[in-house]
């Protein structure tokens, strides 16, 4: 019998009173895909850590196959042979593909002969896993998904047999993604070793051969993926029965609430990023924008929500609202009905040194409910905030604690409790589930929901395609600062929305993916897409 | 204005310029590596305090050299410790390297030698002399080649050399070498550095102490070679001058070259205003004159030169992300 590629064992880690890792072992069998799943702190990343030496364990021992192996460092690491591709990539922006791969991995004190020699590895590893970057483009100007080839490809050049992907989903296209397993499905072939960590239950489904699921820093069950069911693993994950599905009834749109015609932003550079976009929202139903980041979503939250100027007319309730930046900021919006949730809530949901109860109030905080001149009515805030965070589940409920010390998806529910008690007309939400752990998720879809079935207008914008289509009751796909085409979500799937996502109509049978990734590429470029 | 005197000009554009050349090279080694070092200023005085001091007492200018880099790789030193090990303020380490220098260069002087806080002249060996360089004596009479050769190029001294085939040696370290390779990408994402298993913080080391050697020329020229001996705060703000130069050179080798030589240039019209008078008609104040190198640091900091984008990870101690 073959020793496992990796074994560890009795693994423990603290960081002073949190224990992060508790008594963890694990087998990893060569030449499989093996996921990780869990939530956000469940230790994944520290376990991961400590594989690519990091951290230090407490207790525990790590074994590459079959030798027992101590890793300091990541030097250690990388000469046993494992690679890692980080959530964030630690790649030198303004440096080119091949320098960030010979990087720490150069074969003399010169750089020439390093280069030559990495261009010839990269052009090999290229035909041999469908791994194509062009090796003296500067990172700043690749695609995500292409930089990620350059994670990839600077673990295959240190000769890494093992491979960790950190959520390396997280910022790809569905194409791209797709592009990814074929790349790691190859990588399998060849006998390489590959621990995919992940919060998408569908990948570890699909993808993976064996699962390990981790809660609270333990190990909570080791299963073939064969074995088990996204239900199954979702209850190992939370430790409770969790509603994937989003229940809801349809929708029973009433009158327009927002009506946007021929709404055109340019940035402060000059770019055009919004290029004409019409629609409507009623009353009482959801409408979802789906698309690629960076194709003009973000521009249109930010000219609705009062942060940006844009020219064309957009009406709320019939009146027309102020585009041109003179008359209105996101204040004169939330006073006209419009809440919003912003894309990113570190940067425009919350100041995250303020307390909870601070951040309770931003935008509403010249309210006669809140302020008496120029003061602030303290008291009668945090009584209200303590109420806010008890009625959204906020964990721990304690509005004089500072927004930085909650979690991600207790941050998004106090950006949310404070929109939704303003009972908006409209609702404009960005990404409310980026980052937010699965048990919050279902939280904050059922409350976008309740908040529909009382007869509000919702405008969600999320790069999650499952959470799309998932909550709206109709989607529109934008690409290029364009709405390539509105869907009804009972009438579409993934993959159309995904060729949209890109620029392709039509013919989502026989997808042209050559097309697809140069339409991407040139958009990211601030170039016209090639292919329509 | 004739031939001669634009030489003239020229020649000590290049003397001014030196000190500012290597500060400002010495500068982008560590800012490149992601240290900001306004220390640069302290750390040129004390070398020049020490190196005056020493090329004194032994009588050798080249001790006196050796004294100057290591009194400046002590404070590059200290100031590695407090931002590397420690993680502490850059710009706050290097005010306090600063007034260190500034203090304790004046005080020693004045407990060892007793002369109102300078060291005595230095003649002789205790000096970097001007080399005349082969053949420039009999070539003088070439038309203006000759003339070119024996004034502006010849008749240095030995570190203005020095200074100038410093600019193309960065160059090749920087852009050629695994170390250039690798102290660039500390400066702009140590992340990467760590995760590829190459050390942050010895990285960092390194390039704080070739700024130092680099300053300690710098100084050293002040006091030996520009000037015969230490006076207090002899450094001027040259350098504060030459950060603004490296911001101007936008972190580049040879723009660096081009920058210092602007500014050099500035310091050396500011010797001569009857130039000035003669060539525009009207008489410049000599306060303006001199003030004109800060007014340009002035603008350049202000960024009115385009955009300058420094090393991302500029000015940010490195902490391991969990």
């Amino acid at each position: 019998m073959t020793a496992p590629a990796i074994e560890l064992k009795g693994i423990s880690k603290a960081f002073g009173p949190v224990q992060a890792n508790k008594d963890i072992s694990i087998r990893v069998m060569p030449g499989t895909i093996h996921g990780i799943i869990g939530e956000n702190g469940a230790g994944k990343s520290t376990l991961m850590s400590i594989l690519y030496g990091f951290y230090k364990a407490d207790r525990g021992e790590i074994f590459i196959n079959g030798t027992k192996t101590e890793i300091p460092d990541s030097q250690a690491a990388i000469a046993a042979g494992i690679g890692m591709v980080f959530q964030h990539f630690k790649l030198v922006e303004n440096f080119t593909v091949v320098e960030n791969v010979i990087l720490g991995a150069e074969d003399g004190a010169l750089l020439t002969p390093s280069i030559s020699k990495a261009r010839k590895s990269l052009k090999q590893l290229a035909d041999e896993y469908e791994l194509s970057v062009d090796p003296d483009a500067l990172i700043e100007n690749l695609s995500v998904g292409h930089q990620q080839r350059v994670e990839i490809l600077k673990a295959l050049y240190r000769q890494a047999d093992i491979l960790i992907l950190d959520e390396p989903t997280g910022v790809l296209t569905p194409a791209e993604a797709d592009h990814l397993f074929r790349i790691l499905d190859n990588l399998r072939k060849e006998g390489k070793t590959i621990i995919l960590i992940t919060h998408k239950l569908r990948e570890i489904m699909e993808y993976t051969d064996t699962v390990s699921v981790m809660r609270r820093g333990e190990m909570t069950a080791t299963v073939k993926t064969s074995e088990t069911s996204t239900e199954e693993l979702a209850e190992l994950m939370v430790g409770r029965k969790v509603l994937l599905r989003v229940d809801k009834q349809p929708a029973e749109p009433k009158q327009v609430v927002l009506s946007v015609k021929d709404l055109r932003v340019t940035d402060s550079a000059g770019v055009e990023r919004v290029k004409g976009v019409s629609f409507d929202i009623r009353a009482g139903e959801i409408y979802g924008i789906a698309g690629v980041a960076g194709n003009g979503q973000s521009e249109l939250m930010e000219v609705l929500g009062g942060m940006q100027s844009g020219t064309g007319t957009i009406t709320m309730n019939g009146e027309e609202i102020d585009l041109t930046g003179k008359f209105s900021d996101g204040q004169s919006r939330r006073a006209r009905g419009i809440g919003h949730v912003p894309e990113d809530r570190h940067d425009e949901g919350l100041i995250l040194d303020y307390t909870a109860w601070e951040n309770t109030i931003f935008g509403y905080h010249r309210d006669a409910e809140w302020s008496a001149g120029p003061l602030l009515k303290n008291a009668a805030i945090i009584e209200e905030a303590g109420a806010k965070m008890e009625r959204f589940d906020v964990r721990p409920p304690i509005p004089s604690l500072k927004a930085k010390n909650f979690s991600g998806g207790n941050q998004q529910k106090i950006v949310l409790a404070r929109e939704i008690e303003k009972n908006p007309d409209l609702l404009l939400v960005g990404q409310p589930t980026r980052g937010v752990d699965i048990g919050a998720i279902e939280f904050i879809h059922q409350e976008i929901i309740r908040l529909r079935d009382e007869g509000k207008a919702i405008l969600l914008v999320s790069v999650e395609l499952d959470e799309i289509m998932s909550l709206s009751d109709r989607i529109a796909v934008m690409f290029d600062g364009q709405i390539m085409g509105e869907r009804d979500p009972a009438q579409t799937d993934e993959r159309e929305l995904g060729l949209l996502m890109a620029g392709i109509a039509g013919e989502p049978d026989k997808p042209d993916w050559k097309a697809v990734e140069e339409n991407l590429e040139a958009v990211e470029h601030g170039e016209a897409p090639k292919h329509g | 204005m004739d031939f001669m005197t634009i030489l003239q000009v020229l020649d000590s554009t290049v003397r001014l310029a030196i000190p500012l050349l290597l500060a400002c090279l010495a500068g982008l080694f560590s800012e490149r590596a992601g240290i900001f070092d306004i220390g640069l200023e302290g750390k040129m005085l004390i070398a020049a305090f020490f190196s005056a001091a020493i090329a004194y007492t032994t009588g050798s200018v080249w001790l006196g050299l050796l004294a100057g880099i290591a009194a400046s790789l002590v404070l590059s030193v200290l100031h590695g410790v407090a931002s590397i090990t420690f993680r502490g303020n850059q710009l706050i380490s290097g005010v306090a390297i600063n007034f260190l220098a500034a203090g304790m260069t004046v005080l020693i002087a004045q407990d060892w030698f007793a002369q109102g806080g300078r060291t005595p002249s230095l003649s002789g060996a205790a000096r970097f002399n001007p080399v005349t360089l082969p053949f420039a004596e009999s070539l003088q009479g070439v038309p203006v080649l000759g003339p070119i050769y024996y004034e502006l190029i010849s008749g240095h001294t030995i570190l203005v050399y020095l200074g100038f085939l410093t600019v193309p040696l960065t160059w090749w370290i920087l852009y050629r070498t695994r170390f250039g390779l690798r102290l660039r990408a500390v400066g702009e994402n140590p992340a990467a550095v760590d995760t590829a298993g190459v050390s942050v913080v010895g990285l960092r080391y390194a390039a704080v102490l070739i700024c130092g050697v680099l300053c300690g020329i710098a100084g050293a020229y002040l006091a030996t070679a520009l000037q015969a001996g230490f006076v207090k705060d002899m450094s001027a703000g040259r350098g504060y001058i030459a950060l603004a130069a490296l911001i101007f050179a936008k972190w580049r080798p040879w723009y660096a070259l081009m920058s210092t030589l602007l500014f050099g240039f500035l310091q050396a019209v500011a010797l001569r205003p009857d130039l000035i008078q003669a060539t525009i008609g009207i008489k410049v104040q000599v306060q303006l004159l001199d003030a004109l190198p800060y007014i340009l640091t002035v603008i350049i900091l202000a960024g009115f030169v385009g955009k300058a984008i420094p090393p991302r990870a500029g000015g940010e101690p490195y902490v391991k992300e969990r």
